[in-house]
């Protein structure tokens, strides 16, 4: 067991434990926290990944955007002043039993495949890369992701202003 | 035991499986839209973890990148749906707001 093995498995479990208590835990706020530990456990896995570029883009939207986009709609969805930030769930046993299972019948299939791995260099800073593709191969749909995300933008503002 | 390609994939299989559940039995429509990042944070994970060991380039990477803008839109959205549902019916619990079931 090498060092990046050890990395992995340090991330994995941050990722994985935190992931677990926001869907357990009974406190918006807290599971919000949580949430960004997962954000910043699965960055980490990029990294190992050698996708450093799309580590910091996760690091920069999610926690920066989508997190405090999360939390701004908890303090505006729930009435602070009373302490009534917690949030029930519902039909628990039988959601275990069926995610229980889809994982099993899932986590088979992946360990009885042999995957065929061919252990690729990445260069070690694959942003020109990655931008080289986006202006040649992929413009349309960076384009199209851009007015995407503007028609979204305006679409989310007039919906919450009125 | 060496870190390969099954380990990554049994990690996005656990992140997804944990999110499907923070959807399905959430009552809290943030929550929900929690669970909904998780999922898209696990398929993350695989476009990324098959884009290094495939013979494919960096196009996973790229379509990572996409999923995030994608991502970044529907949190926008679902929050301001969030919001009004909010004004109208004065909770975001999911299972009560059935006006249209008679």
């Amino acid at each position: 067991m090498n060092i990046y093995d050890i990395i992995f498995y340090l991330f994995a479990a941050v990722t994985l434990l935190s992931a677990f208590f926001v869907v357990t835990t009974r406190n918006i706020v807290r599971a919000a926290f949580f949430l960004l530990f997962t954000f910043f456990g699965v960055a980490g896995i990029y990294v190992l990944l050698g996708a450093d570029f799309v580590a910091i883009v996760q690091l920069i939207v999610y926690v920066g955007g989508i997190l405090i986009l999360l939390i701004f709609g908890v303090m505006i969805t729930n009435k602070i002043t009373q302490v009534d930030i917690k949030t029930g769930t519902i039909h628990t046993l039988p959601a275990a039993i069926g995610v229980g299972l889809f994982t099993g019948v899932i986590g088979a299939v992946i360990l009885n495949t042999e995957w065929f791995e061919i252990k690729t260099d990445i260069p070690v800073s694959t942003l020109s890369t990655l931008g080289r593709m986006l202006i040649n191969e992929y413009v349309l749909v960076f384009e199209l992701l851009g007015i995407l995300l503007l028609v979204a933008l305006i679409g989310a503002a007039s919906m919450a202003r009125k | 035991m060496e870190v390969t390609l099954t380990h990554f994939l049994i990690l996005s299989t656990l992140l997804f499986s944990l999110g499907i559940y923070g959807i399905v039995t959430r009552k809290n429509a943030i929550m929900v839209l929690m669970g909904l990042e998780l999922i898209l944070n696990a398929s993350n994970i695989n476009f990324i973890a098959f884009s290094r060991f495939g013979n494919f380039g960096l196009q996973g990477q790229l379509f990572a990148l996409f999923v995030i803008v994608l991502a970044a839109a529907e949190a926008a959205i679902a929050l301001a749906i969030v919001l009004n549902v909010y004004k109208t019916f004065v909770n975001v619990n999911v299972d009560e707001i059935d006006e249209l079931r008679d």
